[in-house]
């Protein structure tokens, strides 16, 4: 998560093209910056082009920067616009389901219903664990995987990524549901059968 | 489809999300709770929900891979500042 307040820069020093303010701009928002490509993309060389494209971006446009958003929002725009931009790149042809996820029909209802909450941490994020939350992740549709990265694991309000994204806060509200809901789903098919292996033992 | 297709299981879903995050009204908590006392289904997919939600949330302090920084810097000839500026 962006660790910001509105002030911690001077947008004057920036727009005027200070380096050392505009350097210190990128270590303090390089790792949320770095941790969106990932997760949108899955690999790193294609975090890095994220995160390096994002501040080319950040550095040609800054004088145009108005204030109207806080510069944290503007960098997460950039950023998002770019993991979009990088991955219909890769993609042969569009995939029409991804344009369709704001469709008003039905979320799908649960299937799996094992509680497996109460398991430890330390059993939860073994490296098999995290790998298994980077596929389930990797799986949603790229509308939902940008809304549920900015909300869920940068921890930013519905308001900001609603900003950030350029979509209505119901809008935002609506794909997130539906992330959170097809991620539980994943993760409860994997850390449910362990459960029940340790209930069985 | 199983049992849990339900009328109200179908609308506490729906609320999921804004629950979760408390966003909803009093009145609408209190009418999800009662649901939740006599819905083990929903008990699951609740907590389940809230635990993806903890489990997939970046700790604070991860940084970015040092070589990564350093060609990050280079590459907006900010070389001059690679030494982290306090």
């Amino acid at each position: 998560m962006i660790n910001s307040t509105p002030h911690d820069f001077s947008i004057e020093a920036l727009r005027a093209g200070d380096r050392a303010e505009f350097a210190r701009m990128v270590d303090s928002y390089s790792a949320p910056i770095y941790r969106l490509g990932l997760k949108m993309l899955g690999g790193a060389q294609d975090a890095e082009d994220v995160l390096q494209n994002t501040f080319l971006n950040a550095l040609t446009h800054l004088p145009d920067f108005e204030g109207r958003s806080s510069i944290s929002t503007w960098l997460y725009r950039i950023a998002a616009n770019e993991a979009l931009m990088l991955i219909r790149k890769r993609k042969s042809n569009v995939n029409l389901e991804d344009l369709q996820t704001d469709a008003d029909d039905d979320n799908p209802m649960p299937e799996t219903f094992v509680d497996w909450s109460a398991l430890p941490e330390n059993e939860l994020l073994t490296g098999e664990g995290k790998d298994v939350i980077n596929a389930a992740i990797q799986k949603l549709s790229e509308s939902l995987r940008v809304v549920f990265i900015l909300r869920d694991v940068e921890g930013l309000s519905i308001k900001e990524t609603a900003e950030i994204l350029n979509l209505t806060e119901t809008n935002v509200k609506t794909r997130l549901l539906r992330a959170r809901m097809a991620l539980r789903e994943q993760l409860s098919a994997y850390y449910g059968e362990r459960t029940t292996q340790k209930e069985n033992q | 489809m199983n049992d849990h297709d339900r009328k109200n299981c179908k609308a506490l879903l729906g609320t999921l999300s804004e629950y979760i995050d408390g966003e909803l009204p009093a009145e609408l908590c209190a009418e999800i709770e009662k649901h939740l006392e006599g819905c083990e289904n929903c008990r699951v997919v609740l907590n389940t929900t809230r635990r993806t939600i903890d489990l997939v949330h970046a700790p604070a302090d991860e940084g970015v891979p040092d070589d990564v920084r350093e060609r990050l810097f280079k590459r907006l000839n900010l070389d001059d500042y690679l030494r982290p500026i306090k």
